[in-house]
């Protein structure tokens, strides 16, 4: 059972929030939605919003830091927002390496870190 | 002791039911958000362990007490091929899938009681158990 979580586009960046839970399958298809939106909109950023998402488990944490690191590879940059005290305490815990990803606080925090990584950019698209 | 609540892990679903049962019951138990998160987050592990290594096999959830304690036990029971070595499994960064996987020591790190006793070819029995503060 494959559950899709929709991706905005705004501007020249991809906005998609997590309000469900996740099953493996539906992780892994998620992933790979992301890259293949990047390559049809062209857009430069990606904010993935965790605001809703109660536990992140090491399967999933996987799938985040892969979708960032696979959509820079695109040359598109990703920042997760809205981790939950709760969610980064167990991500520590766990020992998860997600040093690679960039965050930010909230999904507002996002936009505007997004906009400085991609400062340049969006101009010549 | 109460009745545990058993689910058999066979499907790749099953580990999300496994963990919103646990997040529930440790709800029902009166644990917070942070304890909420690390309680789902194990039985995630362990579920997916059994689903990946070590079908057919179950996780088991029981509301548990300790003289005034109370608490949520977790036991995931597997007929998989057993740890041959649980000291090095028990060790960081050790990893049979070749990932990011958290393994058991960062399952362990979650909870506050963990055991493991497993038998090559016969299976593995790990019981993980948290307690209210």
């Amino acid at each position: 059972m494959i559950q899709k979580i929709p991706i905005l586009k705004i501007g020249h960046a991809l906005i998609a929030s997590i309000q469900i839970e996740l099953n493996d399958e539906s992780a892994v298809q998620f992933k790979e939605d992301i890259l293949n939106q990047i390559k049809a909109t062209g857009a430069t950023g990606v904010v993935i919003d965790l605001t809703a998402v109660d536990t992140v488990d090491s399967f999933l944490g996987r799938i985040i830091r892969d979708a960032a690191l696979m959509a820079r590879l695109m040359g598109a940059q990703v920042v997760v927002t809205g981790i939950q005290p709760a969610v980064a305490i167990t991500l520590v815990e766990l020992g998860l390496d997600l040093e690679d990803v960039v965050t930010a606080l909230n999904l507002e925090k996002g936009l505007a870190r997004l906009a400085e990584l991609t400062e340049g950019a969006s101009h010549h698209v | 002791m109460s009745e545990p609540v058993v689910i058999p892990i066979e499907d790749e679903l099953d580990i999300v039911r496994a963990r919103q049962e646990g997040r529930q019951l440790a709800k029902d138990t009166g644990f917070g958000p942070v304890d909420l998160a690390r309680v789902a987050t194990a039985i995630s592990e362990l579920a997916r362990n059994i689903y990946n290594y070590a079908r057919p096999g179950a996780i088991e959830l029981t509301p548990v007490q300790k003289g005034s304690r109370r608490g949520l036990q977790v036991v995931a029971r597997d007929e998989g091929p057993g740890i041959r070595d649980v000291e090095e499994a028990m060790r960081d960064g050790y990893t049979t899938s070749g990932g990011l996987g958290a393994g058991l020591p960062g399952t362990r790190r979650l909870v506050d009681d963990f055991e493991i006793v497993s038998q090559e070819g016969v299976g593995t029995c790990i019981t993980a158990r948290k307690w209210l503060r």
